[in-house]
């Protein structure tokens, strides 16, 4: 072999890969449990200087030439099924709105952001079996100030900044096979053997996503890498899966067991969350383990059971290890979450109609800022003047207001502003919009079903009851580390409300041309009417003559005699 | 028998001089139940403002349109107000210099939209002078005509209510009503149409002109009323339609420039007013491509809901073209009688132009009653106004049926705008032929005979 080549191979492997996999696992109050699975891939490499990659080892290879190709400085993308129940889950930890929602911040040096997020979107539709692709400009925005960089990095430009949700996507296994081939082991080994479909999508809430952004290596930031995150969120019912028992277990939940950690992984980790249950009064976990880990979680200190899948005692002597949850009792209540929205339509008829969005603030004591995000489909026309927000039955006028009108059938209403939420109250978001009558190819194949607009995207830091970490390389449970923490006193929540369904008005799809020729009957009576008085004068009708005096007149002209 | 068509000669002798004088006299007299009908309109106006009716009737889908509805001009205020231009969205899509107007003035808004009785002062001074004129002309016509036709000229005694009638006509109408108190702003268009009339009768060429361009300026399709208004202008100055005259090519190029001129300035000033082009294509390209298919009297919205993709540009043309189509043949046929010919304009415009409301309509039936002279050629004046009244009362309970009750569907209200406009055809063909008939029997004599010595019937031929 060749030396330099030889050579350059041990750099290559020389450089840094880690990977790392982890399952939360929430007991909720209501009986059903929440599983939320987190695969961390870091890679370092010199992103900023665009040189061309071409070996990957634990990083997919498919996303790597994506990233590289589309100048992608971050990527998140989510499918979610099912909407998150705020009230009664609780914050998850990582929320997705429901249908699919893409965002990404492209590079600056990228000159053409939009024909490279059309390009983009496609691509991403075929890695993902997704109808991305329907993502084209009435339904893309560029928020100001809601979706910030997460990684690192200080670009603040909007510009290269692309939003984009599609409500009506249906998420299913075509979806989380993709998915799942991105994993270093596949869904061979590890806690992916857990990813069955037939059990996922027998949920009230499955969400999945892709994060790929830049972060640092070390507290002084001199090396920056990549990372993939890619999570999945799952909440079970208790009737539907459980079978109405308080009762969950690993293979009562997925089907499977658990026998190893995946090799190439540095850290492989359960965690189950036990803060309501110090004592064990709530629920009982079997096998027991004295590992213990405290984290801040959602502005809480939150206390976990841990299992080290990369120890071998973890699976005991039957060498597999099946978790089981079995409740105690049914009583205890659950932190109300701090901050909390819902949204809906009011209104009748299709004509026009109203969004109320309504925002609760249930902190007793302290007022803090939200930033409220909509993009509202161009076909529902909203009035600007129309919009009110109202706190405790006063008027409470958004600090900051960013609009952008819609287009028609070029682009969406982008409206976003940054409201004080006082403490313990409802504020209430309304504005009036009209609906619009389109082409009749404009509508989607049920019309009558309606048309979805997307969630409001509620981003807020929150007062937390207890000092965050702030420190953002040392090392914590993954679903702890998403949004970066700037601050000891708030931490950051994004809520998302309902999509809306609308119904507009619908002409009859069976009768193009009858209307076609009806209307153009009537325009040809008005051009009738009019160019028979125009070309034709008045003139004294004379009686036309007889048939029998007329052949007598053809045959008297043929004979050569004066007609009669 | 005159064989010369009299009104030619006499027409271009006897223009009135001083329209002032008699329309002094007029006001002096008239002035009782002008003021009366002022009042009555007024407070039916206040009223409707103040009840619950206002806000029902600003949302109605015949009353206002996408361009002229005050809830889109009110958003366009507030999108300047929040720095964004209000061209950039598609809400808003009246003129710079209305939203300009009513950036100062929104306050009053509601004393703006009484701009219709001003509206009406315009045309009941209008068809004053229109009334002296013909006064001077039947005195001395008189002895021209026919004998029998005597009965057709209408004598001053009869002419002499005809102001009143059109104030009422305009002011009384329903459709008049509904459009201002709904604060469309339809009712400035009208204004500034009424008020080229108004210049153009007087004489005044340079006003004409100036209001002209304002009103094509609004909406584009009032560019057809040029050719009346030079006709009527050069009636009065003198100058013979001729082509091979310099004089002719004189004034048309003189009215062209002050028309041209004037609507260039109006452009540039709202280039400056907003420091972009963006209106041109909010505005006019919005009119003429007919992007919004919200559902109107007029005959565009379904036609292109429905509308192949591929067809869609030919049948636009085909559509908008309509309007500036019958301009040539109408003015060559209708040359010696411009005002006529701005009646029929209007009308045409109001029934082809892509977003029509009933203000519109309201325009070109304020002249009716100047036409009452032709009421004994009419023929389907029975059929005409129940059907006008019939789909008039049918609009809003179709459309409550499709949008409010889901039992009805969009085909019911379509066949109302196309009954709608079918009757709108029918009526302005049928005053098309009176005025042509009457004009024939000027001519010829109102009792004709065939050959035979028995009674004639007129047929067109």
């Amino acid at each position: 072999m060749h030396v330099a080549s030889w050579f350059q191979k041990c750099i290559e492997i020389l450089i840094f890969y880690d990977f790392q996999e982890e399952l939360v696992v929430r007991p909720l109050h209501s009986g059903d449990i929440y599983a939320s699975f987190q695969f961390r891939t870091l890679w370092e490499t010199d992103f900023m200087r665009g040189n061309k990659v071409s070996h990957y080892r634990l990083f997919p290879k498919s996303l790597g030439q994506v990233i590289s190709k589309f100048s992608v400085r971050e990527l998140h993308i989510s499918f979610t099924q099912g909407y998150w129940r705020t009230m009664q889950w609780g914050q998850p930890y990582l929320p997705s709105p429901p249908g699919a929602e893409l965002w990404v911040w492209f590079q600056d040096s990228v000159t053409d952001v939009d024909a490279t997020w059309k390009e983009l979107t496609n691509v991403l539709s075929g890695i993902f079996c997704a109808s991305l692709n329907f993502i084209d400009s009435t339904n893309t925005v560029q928020p100001s100030a809601s979706f910030k960089p997460l990684g690192i990095g200080n670009v603040t430009d909007h510009r290269f900044l692309r939003y984009a949700t599609l409500p009506r996507e249906i998420v299913c296994t075509e979806n989380l096979t993709p998915w799942k081939k991105l994993l270093p082991c596949g869904s061979k080994a590890g806690l992916a053997v857990l990813l069955k479909s037939e059990k996922l999508f027998h949920s009230s809430f499955h969400s999945q996503a892709v994060h790929i952004r830049p972060v640092c290596q070390d507290w002084q930031c001199k090396t920056t890498s990549w990372e993939l995150r890619q999570t999945l969120n799952v909440v079970f019912d208790l009737h539907n899966s459980g079978q109405g028992k308080r009762e969950w277990s690993l293979f009562k939940m997925f089907s499977r067991t658990l026998t190893e950690a995946c090799p190439l992984a540095s850290s492989s980790k359960i965690y189950i969350d036990i803060t309501d249950n110090p004592e064990g009064e709530q629920f009982e976990l079997s096998p027991a383990t004295s590992l213990l880990s405290q984290a801040m979680v959602l502005g809480d200190r939150r206390t976990f059971s841990v299992y080290d899948l990369t120890q071998q005692d973890t699976f005991g002597s039957v060498r597999s290890l099946n978790l089981l949850i079995r409740w105690k009792s049914t009583e205890g209540d659950m932190l109300r979450p701090l901050l909390h929205a819902e949204r809906y339509v009011a209104g009748y008829g299709l004509q026009t109609g109203e969004i109320h969005t309504l925002m609760y603030n249930h902190h007793p004591y302290r007022s803090f800022p939200v930033l409220l995000l909509d993009s509202v489909p161009w076909y529902l026309r909203l009035y600007i003047h129309t919009l009110t927000v109202t706190s405790k039955g006063k008027d409470n006028k958004p600090s900051y207001i960013h609009y952008q009108p819609s287009k028609d059938r070029v682009r969406p209403h982008l409206l976003e502003m940054l409201v004080q939420l006082p403490p313990n109250s409802v504020t209430e978001v309304t504005v009036q919009f009209e609906r619009a009558l389109l082409k009749w190819t404009e509508y989607t194949p049920d019309p009558n079903h309606g048309f979805y607009v997307g969630s409001s995207v509620i981003s807020s830091l929150v007062p937390s009851t207890v000092a965050m970490d702030t420190n953002s390389t040392r090392e914590r449970p993954l679903f702890s580390s998403f949004f970066p923490c700037k601050e000891e006193s708030s931490y950051f929540v994004r809520v998302y409300t309902e999509p809306l369904l609308v119904n507009l008005p619908t002409p009859d799809f069976s009768m193009p041309y009858n209307v076609i020729c009806l209307t153009c009957t009537v325009v040809a009576v008005g051009y009738g009417s009019l160019y028979n008085l125009l070309t034709r004068s008045f003139q004294i009708e004379e009686p036309s003559p007889g048939l029998a005096k007329r052949i007598a007149n053809v045959i008297r002209k043929m004979r050569g005699v004066p007609p009669l | 028998m005159s064989g010369l068509p009299g009104f030619l000669i006499d027409d271009r002798l006897h223009f009135p001089s001083c329209p002032s004088q008699g329309g002094q006299r007029f006001l002096v007299e008239m002035a009782a139940p002008l003021t009366l009908l002022l009042v009555l309109a007024v407070t039916i106006r206040a009223a409707l403002f103040r009840s619950s009716l206002a806000e029902l009737i600003a949302e109605r889908v015949e009353v206002v349109s996408p361009i002229t509805a005050w809830k889109r001009v009110v958003e366009g205020l507030a999108l300047l107000d929040l720095g964004v231009s209000p061209y950039s969205g598609d809400v808003f899509h009246e003129t710079p210099l209305i939203i300009y107007l009513f950036h100062f003035v929104v306050d009053y808004a509601e004393i703006t939209f009484m701009l219709d009785i001003k509206t009406t002062l315009t045309f009941t001074d209008l068809s004053l002078m229109l009334f002296q004129f013909r006064k001077q002309k039947f005195a001395l016509e008189a002895d021209r005509y026919p004998l029998d036709c005597l009965e057709l000229i209408r004598s001053p005694k009869e002419m002499y209510y005809i102001p009143l009638k059109v104030a009422m006509f305009y002011l009384l109408n329903p459709f008049t009503i509904l459009s201002c108190v709904a604060k469309s702003t339809c009712g400035l268009n009208n204004a500034v149409v009424a008020l080229f009339i108004f210049s153009t009768i007087k004489g005044n060429t340079l006003l004409s002109a100036i209001f002209l361009c304002l009103a094509t300026y609004q909406s584009i399709y009032p560019l057809t009323l040029c050719a009346p208004a030079m006709l009527y202008l050069m009636q009065r100055q003198y100058i013979p339609v001729n082509f091979r005259r310099a004089s002719f090519w004189w004034f048309i190029a003189q009215y062209l420039f002050m028309y041209l001129g004037s609507l260039f300035v109006l452009i540039c000033l709202s280039f400056f007013l907003l420091g972009s082009w963006d209106y041109m294509p909010s505005v006019y390209g919005f009119i003429l491509s007919v992007p919004d298919l919200t559902p109107n009297i007029g005959l565009f919205w379904y036609f292109f809901a429905e509308m192949f993709e591929h067809f869609r540009l030919f049948f636009l043309c085909v559509f908008q073209i309509n309007v500036f189509f019958y301009t040539i043949p109408l003015s060559v046929k209708l040359k010696e009688h411009p005002v006529f010919l701005i009646f029929m304009q209007l009308a045409v415009i109001s029934i082809f132009k892509s977003y029509p409301t009933v203000g519109d309509i309201a325009l070109y039936m304020a002249f009716l009653p100047v036409w009452s002279h032709l009421y004994r050629f009419l023929r389907n004046t029975f059929l005409v106004s129940c059907v006008l009244l019939a789909c008039s009362t049918l609009f809003p309970v179709l459309w409550h049926l499709w949008i409010y009750a889901g039992s009805a569907n969009s085909n019911f209200y379509y066949a109302i705008t196309l009954l709608f406009n079918v009757a709108q055809i029918l009526l302005v063909s049928d005053y098309f032929y009176a005025f042509l008939r009457r004009e024939h029997h000027l001519t010829y004599g109102l009792y004709l005979k065939r050959k035979d010595g028995s009674e004639a019937t007129l047929v067109l031929k």
